[in-house]
């Protein structure tokens, strides 16, 4: 059980159906929020998370939405507000990579992982956006990457995609701030999930030794993080990127 | 109307003791920000039951603007 108190608290987590996402949902969960798992294409994934935390006794719902897209993300935010009256927490954590050398990244690739992991967050935000200011309260964490802090042989797109992220979590933490509402990155270096298992051995093993702890992460070491950010115990903090990495980028 | 309003604006803005009338400028006179100006149309909005882009934000900088615009709207 964790220490944070997110009774009443209504959190929508954007690409929850697995990895990172799926542990941070069930753990706000855990807390006492109201989770909508969001997710694009694993509807079955997203239901087994939506049963895992209605197993443990808590509150969650799943929602279909590309965040990629405008409209569609409007519509879920939309139907959230109108079904939970507000969002208190948004976790914006959908993400993918089309990681290659740049010269032989297509133009596709570039715009699919721009698009999905800095647009999406945009998408969210820009939707919520009157919501927060109503509420003059609210946790905005954009899940960034140690890739985006400190740049990645191999994935441009992906550490540009969230270097902005950080610098749209920057920017809208100094906007926001007089209205109460905290906005954070969080920077994970190399965790145990399908995107870093799909790498070859070789790979990780040479990640691993980049590493000071000599260790992957595992998701739970980032959903603590977002719970903390999410809970009044980090009323403040604001504008900041934490890297939740294993010493990945000292 | 105008009373209306000038009361949400007070209220809003935390003023105390400020006379509001149509010439009365939000950024000038009443030392609001653009998000705060924001935060006023979403009140109005609830109030008056129309529908305000921010787009159309931009134009109205003082409360006799406003004023015209949301009767223009509500008309």
């Amino acid at each position: 059980m964790s220490n944070y108190d997110l009774k009443d608290k209504v959190a929508l987590v954007t690409g929850a159906s697995r990895g990172i996402g799926r542990q941070i949902a069930i753990h706000l969960a855990q807390c006492g929020a109201k989770v909508i798992v969001n997710y694009c294409g694993s509807k079955e994934a997203a239901d087994e998370v939506v049963d895992t935390i209605k197993a443990g006794g808590g509150t969650a719902e799943s929602m279909q939405c590309d965040v990629s897209d405008f409209v569609q993300t409007q519509n879920m935010t939309e139907k959230i507000t109108e079904k939970y009256g507000k969002v208190d927490i948004l976790v914006n954590n959908a993400g993918v990579t089309r990681d290659n050398l740049m010269i032989k990244m297509s133009e596709d690739d570039f715009d699919l992982v721009v698009t999905t992991n800095l647009k999406g967050a945009f998408n969210t935000i820009r939707h919520l956006y009157r919501n927060f200011i109503k509420l003059k309260s609210g946790k905005i964490i954009n899940i960034s990457s140690v890739s985006g802090v400190m740049g990645n042989a191999g994935q441009a797109n992906y550490s540009a995609s969230k270097a902005g992220v950080i610098g749209l979590t920057k920017s809208l933490a100094r906007e926001l701030a007089s209205r109460n509402i905290c906005v954070n990155a969080i920077a994970p270096g190399f965790v145990e999930t399908d995107m870093t298992n799909r790498l070859p051995q070789s790979t990780q093993e040479s990640a691993r030794n980049m590493i000071p702890l000599k260790k992957f992460g595992k998701p739970e070491d980032i959903a603590e993080m977002v719970a903390f950010l999410a809970s009044e115990k980090a009323d403040y903090i604001t504008g900041q990127v934490i890297c939740v990495d294993g010493g990945m980028s000292i | 109307m105008l009373e209306k309003i000038a009361q949400i604006i007070e209220e809003k803005l935390g003023l105390d003791g400020v006379e509001i009338t149509a010439e009365t400028r939000f950024k000038e006179d009443l030392n609001a920000d653009s998000l705060d100006l924001f935060d006023l149309v979403m009140e109005f909005e609830d109030e008056f039951g129309t529908e305000i882009p921010s787009e159309d934000l931009e134009g109205i900088t003082t409360v006799g603007a406003l004023l015209d615009y949301i009767e223009k709207k509500a008309g």
